[in-house]
């Protein structure tokens, strides 16, 4: 059983799939979190600019930081469930037995 | 403004007595469905999605996230919005990488998983060294935070409240092991969130919900400065340092990854990490209006004459808007907030001791139900006991490098090793051994040697290492020895393991 999931295209592609997934999000995240900081380090003028009466640059950044990185896991946990169950229920369902 | 902070009020007693029989009400309760290991590490793997996402945010916010970050905010302004971010940026990592595999692979513990394909004993106890360690440093922080920031509350003497964290603490975990532990976590978590709501919902009242007018306010009388980046990062290595500390650290440090085998599967522990990421991104929002809200409401010379950190930011806010029975409310928070999060860590703690160095090292893997569970119950008890010893042995010192170096010795000593046992085909027993291990030394020495502790503790003039986080070093040396060890030592027991290891990550075939 082992070797016909393993060999079976569906269970690679899940495998792909998910990967690539996981790489991507996880790449964004980095990319989020370090830009800001590296923002921060080389650039402190231009998030302390004001754009909106006493706000500044940085407050909407700040906070945009913290709510892109909850839409991210929002955009994993959709896909997944949508996506990724249903290819693993199918995978179960054809070569495991359907336990 | 005249306070009654640091006096024991009626209300706050009250508030906090209800709590405390509350809780060991569900301890109680908690305790008769507690007799087996799966229930006492687990929970029995009953919690939902949904609450497992409470539980999470009420393990990981701590007082020091809810005071010291309002704080920061009231003191310093805008860095402490950089501070609180870099606390939530390591989540999607762990939805992304770590919790499903984690929870498919593993029993009770992160070392359950790196030890599956490996050689048992060597692993399970490196794997348990980093967790104990990183528990440790933790929960040294947590109490001794505990005992500072009730005194400053309610007033009771630091040894008092230090002894009433612990023994509270040594309850929960002792009779109602996982299951009263994730109650008394979620039950913190609604009060928190839930006391913080009120608590913006009552500065936006004062300012006419007019957001931008609490910022003109503080503009007003601090200066410009106060909503611009500061001197929080002014050398990028630092800050990208810190930064892999809590983005990694997150993904490796023990009382969180313990949470996900509380979840009957794969799938609500996915959605668990959501609902975690949106609660404590949501409260971050909220502390850091709340620390504005301080400042311009009760004004930043009063906040330093109570706690020279701003640690009574919020409490001192609460009582100006809600008087003495939101305060009393509040502190009583405070107080669960704590409570919540040295609980998990001790469970954390313990079951290193019980489950990986005991059952796993010591026996062999060869106990009954019952030498474990009693095992852990022992464990419990000696780590809550030590628990308050340091936290009285180190009053009054600085120990706010200790979470950093928590931090950084989750992400180099028990992050790496978790990856590259999930993802690495070729990962080895030796690979393993070396990373740990190396993460683990470099993280310790590096601070040790650096400006956090060589300047500030030990007084020297100069540091040695010149990063106040040494997890840039220690994080990629970890990884880098991990796979060139792995690479110089096969392993092929290891490797035919990881296509069965593969079917039980991806698809959750034979998972527990």
């Amino acid at each position: 059983m082992k070797d016909r999931i393993l060999n079976s295209q569906e269970f690679k592609s899940l495998v792909r799939s998910k990967n690539t997934i996981s790489l991507i999000l996880t790449v964004a995240q980095l990319f989020i979190y370090f830009g800001f900081i590296l923002l921060l380090a080389y650039n402190k003028e231009f998030l302390g600019q004001k754009i909106y009466g006493p706000v500044t640059v940085g407050i909407p950044v700040g906070i945009g930081v913290i709510i892109l990185t909850w839409l991210l896991t929002g955009i994993y946990v959709a896909w997944s469930n949508k996506k990724y169950d249903q290819k693993v229920s199918e995978i179960r369902e054809k070569l495991v037995g359907g336990e | 403004m005249q306070t009654v902070l640091g006096q024991p009020t009626l209300t706050g007693i009250t508030f906090f007595l209800l709590f405390v029989f509350a809780t060991l009400y569900i301890t109680y309760w908690a305790a008769k469905r507690t007799k087996t290991t799966t229930e006492f590490y687990a929970a029995g793997r009953s919690i939902t999605g949904f609450q497992n996402g409470l539980a999470l945010a009420g393990d990981y916010m701590s007082a020091a996230s809810f005071l010291g970050i309002a704080g920061l905010v009231a003191l310093k302004g805008y860095d402490g919005l950089i501070y609180a971010v870099g606390f939530l940026v390591g989540w999607p990592i762990v939805t992304f990488l770590i919790a499903e595999p984690l929870r498919n692979l593993g029993k009770y513990t992160f070392a359950d998983v790196v030890a599956y394909r490996l050689k048992q004993r060597p692993i399970r106890t490196a794997a348990a060294t980093g967790a104990l360690i990183t528990v440790l440093f933790y929960l040294i922080a947590q109490m001794v935070g505990a005992g500072s920031l009730i005194k400053l509350l309610f007033g009771l003497p630091y040894e008092i409240a230090v002894i009433i964290v612990g023994c509270l603490m040594i309850a929960y975990v002792l009779f109602g092991g996982m299951l009263a532990t994730t109650w008394v976590q979620i039950i913190k978590a609604i009060l928190l969130l839930g006391g913080s709501t009120i608590l913006v919902f009552l500065i936006l009242l004062s300012f006419g919900f007019n957001y931008i007018e609490l910022f003109s306010t503080v503009t007003k009388n601090y200066g410009d400065k106060i909503v611009q980046p500061g001197g929080l990062i002014t050398n990028p290595f630092d800050a990208v340092s810190l930064g892999i500390a809590l983005m990694f650290g997150t993904a490796g440090l023990p009382h969180i990854l313990m949470r996900f085998y509380t979840v009957p599967d794969a799938k609500e522990a996915r959605k668990s990490v959501f609902y975690a990421t949106g609660f404590i991104g949501y409260f971050y929002i909220l502390t850091f209006t709340i620390g504005f809200g301080a400042a311009a409401l009760v004004g930043q010379e009063l906040i330093m004459k109570i706690d020279k950190g701003g640690n009574m930011a919020a409490p001192l806010l609460a009582e100006a808007l809600g008087g003495e029975i939101f305060l009393g409310f509040l502190s009583a928070v405070a107080f669960a907030t704590i409570l919540a999060v040295v609980a998990g860590l001790t469970l954390a703690g313990a079951s290193a001791v019980s489950h990986d160095l005991y059952v796993g090292v010591v026996k062999r893997g060869r106990a009954d139900e019952k030498q474990e569970v009693k095992a852990a119950k022992i464990a419990t008890l000696c780590l809550g006991l030590l628990a308050i010893i340091l936290g009285i042995v180190f009053k009054g010192q600085n120990v706010a490098f200790m979470v950093g170096l928590a931090f950084s010795i989750a992400a180099s000593a028990n992050f790496p090793a978790l990856l590259m046992s999930i993802f690495w085909r070729k990962f080895t027993t030796q690979g393993a051994l070396w990373s740990i291990y190396t993460g683990l030394t470099l993280s310790v020495i590096l601070i040790v040697l650096s400006p956090t502790v060589w300047v500030e503790i030990l007084k020297n003039s100069q540091a040695i290492f010149p990063l106040k986080n040494p997890a840039i070093v220690s994080f990629f040396a970890s990884f880098a020895v991990g796979i060139l060890v792995s690479l110089l030592t096969q392993e092929k027991e290891a490797e035919a393991k990881f296509e069965s290891e593969k079917i039980r990550s991806y698809i959750g075939v034979g998972a527990e």
